[in-house]
């Protein structure tokens, strides 16, 4: 009684959360002109309501509850029921906090970074608009309310890749974002389709009763888990539609943080956790959405070793990351994934803000080559840059640390090959990182005699977000302090009622031995300071400076191009199509489909054509032919 | 209704004077070239086929028949009426009523 | 008597329109539709309390052939009469900041149109139905024959055959249907309450089939429609695709599938296969091309492949999604083909690729056309949404195969809705000197009511959905 009142409390703020970032959309996008620069703050101030709403909720909720109710009623027919719902759980407030939290500092940032752009007010409104989409994903009640947000955040980051609308190219990388996009989304779709048919409903409680009749690795379940899956692999850039991602860094770096590192990226790995349940029960798919996660893992990192834009970087690493926290669902660590969402959140939003602060300290550049030396110039954003480094390359204290070390752990328990896997991974991310630490902020500055003149440190509004999101990836990882060190972990603690079926189903994980943990953790250090050594080695010592792409060479230079796989899209799948378009239209459409019609209209004509010739004009010929029409008809009249 | 009236002549007479009359008319709709004389063959034709209208009339003891031939004969009337009108005219302005030379109507 | 009203009143306004010259018969065009909409809306309110008592009318025309002028409403007539009246006023609008040849004419055959299609939509027996049907086609012919751009002539004509060809089918089927009728009536009610009539129901279904799928159109029934669309006048256009071709699709609902049962069973998986194939078949056409009211003309036909679909797979999903997405099509095309003509009227230039950079001139239109576009791309809490997530919903329930080819619509429609729009509205200018004023006062209310409607029905689709339910479960029966 005493929890359904609190609850009946937090149905106000539940339903605030959300509606504060629209009405920011509004104000910001009907008044953009006349408020100018305010739009900015009005923008923020929304997002920071919605984040007081949701440490509200966050400090409200009675432990173990969870808020579950409908707004309204959207669709209704036959004997099936959709409605507009909300759903207020652990997981769903981590990833509020997250969003919301994050989503402000760099609300606060971009007042900063896009001050001189005049599409001020647009791009807060756009920003609003996508934490409202955000916030929808992550609160329904239902897929289908997830759905919303899914399809809500692809159109706004649809929208704020392509935010620089004059620039075609950034064009084309928006237009593809939303497609790969698109592609997912018809996955999970069809996800939906099958759970509507067999389970009677969308909204995750329909569905986590009716998957309890069914055995597990039921072919329905491992379908609805793979399609689902598909659309997690678009909207979270896994294998094989990642290359939006690293495309997608066209837009004002910013939205790179929030939206591609931060929030919605990681929309995969919630709704993969928001079925933890459906997951647990389809081991075939955790297997494949674990390979996946490895591959990609693997494979970005790789090709985040040879690229020189600093944004890129950020971007494989991003996918690769990415990859890291699949490859946990799979193995059925799923608030492993989750707690690596959320230290990933702010190292990478922190890396990306420092990018960002870089470039425009740099006037634009973003070429790591043209930089160096630069923590002279610009100290807040080279301090809180290195911690962002550290912590992704995960060296204890730091976040990434222990959300890294606890994917880790868990691959050594269940699978010793991802465990090797990820952690060549790892050593891959501490290299390529450090690497670009070195580049950008070591040595002396290698860029033009105006753009060195023209550094300065930034604004304090950008600079606040850096140093508050800093102290986060430094000590995140507290939160999810492993047992070792003698502590509750908080975060698991946290959401262990989300998980409990999920974990009874899969089995109870059998912890490592201490000394083990031990070993591992000192494996993972050692392995990232020797990545760490061979950086500084090359980038500090050495001096090395990467070639102009002209003149890399061999296995460099597959690496450097991506491995061709942008090429390889284009030419087996959009150039076909395009070629089969204009065949089906010129030859098909045109020819074939048309020439039926045309060719009976051209019969039609052809016989008019021959048969008026009858008509010569002569009086007489008429006559006869009709008397000797007459006498065919009477003779046939009498013959039969 | 009336019963048949006692008929002299067999009926037959009727018809074949009326195919002889046909015939001639169907002849001379053929074989002429002068419209106003095609025109009084068709005339011809369709004064014989009221004849075998009437004496079928008269045999079988039914005016529906008859009730025919008046009708014939007044779309006879409006028809030579108009045809007639026609010729005048055209052999006003071409000067002659050949079928064979009036044949601009082509194609 | 309400029906005779809906009837009245465009008839007699399309009459007085041709004594009125100028400017003067484009308002009275628009007021016309105005109160013919507010007697939608009061219509609406009425058969929501009443029901379908306050509209019947029924007199017998003749005895024999058993003919009876026969009116009524039911929850799917009231939807598309809706979609009418709702969407001529917009139409006529649009054309506020035009100069039109001839305007009494015009507006005249265009209130004509509305007459007829009302007519098509509450007609209860099936002599008049297909009367009005006829008339239908006139005024449209007329409107693309004397106002349409380069090789007018031919297109119309071959559209016109094409058309009348279909309805001639119809026709014929009628006649069968009224000679094997136990009753001898065409009159709906008793048509479906006796469906196995004396004829073979097999073929009979293509003679209608035939005629629905060139009207709606159905590949590969369609190659009138993309240069129809091209060269008929903007308004035309609108006419067409918003409203007339639901007349197809309405009547598949309201006479093909009651009517003929067990023909439709026996040919329900090539009609379904054949309109999935049309979608992705005009989805991929669409991809290139260059000219902007074609690809907006093959964007439809894949769109309403989706809905014949969605019918044919004869389940409450399919068809409820179906009639959603009949009225969000209307909507969201109508709102297209406008941006259409905003675009080609100040640049004279359809070619795709060869205009861009608008959106730096003109933010208002390119917001606002990016709405439509979201709408027919079938973003969540557009109207298109709802729509096409229950037409695939329906077609996944028929066959999941079926529903992944149907569902590669919401990939190839975003292909060719952003390349399209990136191409024309984004970038930088192609054209030079392009003059390119942001929208007029008319544009602006009537793609901002477009915009309201596509979201509204978004969200709020359960009044449409509580509508057509009762009379969908009778016609399932």
């Amino acid at each position: 009684m005493d929890n359904f009142l609190a609850l009946t409390k937090l149905i106000t703020p539940a339903s605030l959360v959300a509606l504060f970032p629209l009405l920011g959309f509004f104000v910001t996008s009907l008044f953009g002109k006349s408020l100018k620069h305010a739009s900015g703050w009005i923008a923020s101030g929304m997002i920071l309501l919605s984040f007081i709403c949701s440490l509200f909720l966050f400090l409200n909720l009675p432990t173990g509850a969870s808020l579950n109710f409908n707004l309204l009623e959207w669709m209704k027919w036959g004997n099936i029921t959709l409605s507009f719902g909300i759903l207020i759980d652990p997981l769903s407030l981590v990833m509020l906090l997250v969003i919301t939290g994050i989503g402000f500092l760099i609300h606060l940032y971009s007042i900063g970074y896009m001050h001189h752009d005049e599409g001020f007010s647009r791009f807060f409104a756009y920003l609003n608009l996508f934490i409202f989409f955000m916030l929808i994903l992550v609160l329904g009640n239902s897929y289908l309310v997830m759905f919303i947000g899914w399809e809500g955040v692809g159109l706004c980051s649809y929208l704020l890749i392509g935010f620089w609308f004059k620039n075609d190219a950034y064009n084309d990388a928006a237009k593809k974002a939303f497609i790969m996009n698109r592609i997912g989304d018809l996955g999970f779709l069809l996800g939906m389709f099958f759970m509507l048919f067999y389970f009677g409903g969308l909204d995750f409680l329909t569905v986590n009763e009716a998957i309890k009749s069914y055995p597990i690795n039921n072919i329905i379940i491992v379908a609805v888990t793979l399609l689902l899956f598909v659309g997690a692999m678009g909207k979270s850039a896994q294998i094989p539609l990642y290359t939006w991602l690293p495309d997608a860094m066209a837009g004002p770096t910013p939205v790179s943080a929030l939206i591609h590192a931060a929030t919605m990226v990681t929309a995969g790995i919630y709704m993969i956790c928001r079925s933890n349940l459906l997951f647990a029960m389809a081991p075939h798919t955790l297997e494949v959405v674990m390979w996946v996660g490895v591959a990609t893992s693997i494979f970005a990192a790789i090709i985040g070793i040879k690229q020189n834009d600093i944004k890129k970087v950020l971007a494989y690493s991003t996918v690769s990351q990415l990859g890291l926290m699949f490859a946990a669902l799979g193995m059925g660590a799923f608030e492993s994934g989750m707690f690596h969402v959320v230290t990933h959140a702010f190292f990478k939003a922190l890396l990306f803000l420092g990018a960002g602060s870089v470039i425009h300290a740099m006037g634009g550049e973003q070429d790591v080559r043209q930089m160096g030396g630069l923590w002279k110039y610009i100290r807040i954003t080279s301090m809180t840059f290195l911690i962002g480094t550290i912590a992704i390359s995960g060296i204890p204290p730091l976040a990434g640390f222990f959300s890294k070390d606890e994917i880790l752990a868990a691959a050594y328990n269940s699978h010793k090959e991802v465990w090797v896997l990820l952690s060549i991974s790892s050593m891959i991310t501490a290299f390529y990182m450090f690497r670009v630490f070195f580049l950008t902020f070591s040595n002396s500055f290698r860029g033009t005699e105006d753009q060195k003149h023209h550094l300065h440190e930034s604004p304090w509004t950008m600079t606040l977000p850096l140093v508050v999101l800093a102290i986060f990836a430094g000590i995140a990882g507290f939160w999810g302090m492993p047992a070792v060190f003698g502590q509750t972990h908080l975060f698991s603690t946290y959401l262990s009622p989300v998980f409990e079926e999920s974990k009874s189903i899969l089995g109870s994980e059998h912890h490592a031995e201490h000394s083990t943990e031990w070993m591992l953790m000192g494996i993972a250090t050692l392995a990232a300071l020797i990545s760490i050594a061979v950086a500084y080695h090359f980038y500090v010592k050495s001096k090395l400076v990467p070639e102009p792409d002209s003149e890399t060479k061999g296995f460099a230079k597959w690496v450097a191009n991506k491995f061709y796989i942008d090429e390889l899209y284009d030419n087996v799948i959009v150039k076909p199509m395009m070629v089969i378009s204009d065949i089906l239209f010129v030859l098909i459409d045109k020819l074939v489909v048309d020439l039926v019609v045309m060719a009976t209209a051209w019969i039609v004509g052809f016989t008019g054509r021959t048969l008026r010739l009858v008509q010569t004009g002569n009086a007489g010929f008429y006559l006869f032919a009709m008397v000797i029409g007459m006498m065919i008809l009477m003779f046939i009249q009498l013959v039969y | 209704m009336n019963l048949p009236i006692e008929q002299t002549n067999p009926q037959n007479w009727y018809l074949v004077l009326s195919t002889i009359l046909f015939s001639i008319g169907v002849m001379g709709v053929l074989m002429r070239r002068n419209a106003l004389i095609i025109l009084m063959c068709i005339e011809l034709m369709l004064n014989s086929v009221n004849l075998l209208l009437v004496s079928f009339s008269a045999y079988a003891g039914n005016t529906e028949g008859q009730v025919f031939v008046f009708f014939i004969m007044v779309v006879a009337a409006a028809e030579v009426a108009v045809g007639l009108a026609l010729l005048v005219s055209i052999y006003r302005n071409i000067g002659t009523t050949d079928i064979d030379i009036l044949s601009k109507l082509k194609w | 008597m309400l029906s005779l009203t809906l009837l009245f009143i465009p008839l007699a306004a399309s009459l007085l329109l041709l004594f009125t010259r100028g400017g003067l018969s484009r308002n009275l065009a628009l007021v016309f539709t105005l109160v013919q909409l507010g007697l939608t809306a009061y219509a609406y309110s009425v058969f929501k309390t009443d029901g379908a008592t306050a509209f019947e009318f029924l007199r017998n025309w003749s005895v024999k052939p058993f003919i009876n002028v026969h009116f009524s409403m039911d929850g799917v007539s009231l939807l598309m009469v809706i979609l009418t009246n709702l969407l001529l006023p917009l139409i006529i609008l649009s054309g506020y900041n035009r100069e039109t040849e001839r305007p009494h004419v015009f507006y005249s055959l265009i209130l004509f149109m509305q007459f007829a299609l009302n007519g098509v939509f509450i007609s209860f027996d099936g002599f008049i139905y297909y009367i009005f049907w006829e008339l239908a086609l006139i005024p449209i012919y007329f409107i693309a024959f004397n106002w349409g751009g380069e090789n007018r002539t031919q297109v119309t004509l071959k559209f016109f055959i094409y058309t009348l060809a279909g309805s001639l089918l119809m026709l014929f089927g009628f006649l069968f249907l009224y000679n094997g009728s136990p009753q001898h009536s065409l009159d709906w009610a008793s048509l479906i309450a006796n469906p196995s009539c004396g004829c073979n129901q097999s073929w009979l279904f293509w003679l209608f089939f035939i005629a629905f799928a060139i009207k709606i159109p159905i590949v590969p029934f369609h190659t009138w429609q993309p240069d129809t669309y091209k060269t008929a006048p903007t308004q035309g256009t609108m006419l067409l695709s918003g409203i007339m071709l639901k007349m197809g699709t309405y009547s598949l609902i309201r006479w093909l599938l009651p009517v003929l049962p067990e023909g439709v069973k026996e040919w329900q998986s090539l009609a379904i296969a054949l309109s999935v194939a049309g979608i992705v078949y005009a989805s991929i056409i669409a991809i290139m091309q260059r000219d902007l009211k074609r690809l907006l003309a093959y964007s439809s036909i894949a769109h309403v492949g989706l809905i014949s679909a969605g019918i044919f797979a004869m389940n409450i999903s399919g068809l409820q999604g179906s009639l959603v997405q009949m009225l969000a099509h209307g909507i969201n095309v109508v709102g297209l083909f406008f941006c259409a003509d905003i675009i080609f009227n100040r640049t004279q230039n359809a070619n795709v690729e060869g205009i861009g950079g608008i959106r730096l001139v003109a933010p208002k239109f390119a917001t606002w056309f990016m709405v439509v576009i979201l709408g027919s791309v079938a973003l969540p809490l557009t109207n298109g949404f709802v729509g096409e997530f229950m037409l695939l919903f329906g077609v996944y329930q028929y066959n999941t195969w079926l529903a992944v080819f149907a569902g590669l619509t919401i990939i190839l429609g975003a292909v060719y809705m952003l390349r399209m729009y990136q191409k024309v509205v984004l970038g930088k200018p192609i054209m030079e000197n392009m003059v390119f004023p942001d929208l007029f006062w008319n544009e602006k209310l009537v793609l901002i009511t477009i915009g309201i409607l596509i979201f509204v029905l978004g969200i709020f689709p359960k009044p449409i959905l509580e509508l057509t339910e009762p009379v969908l479960k009778t016609i399932l029966k």
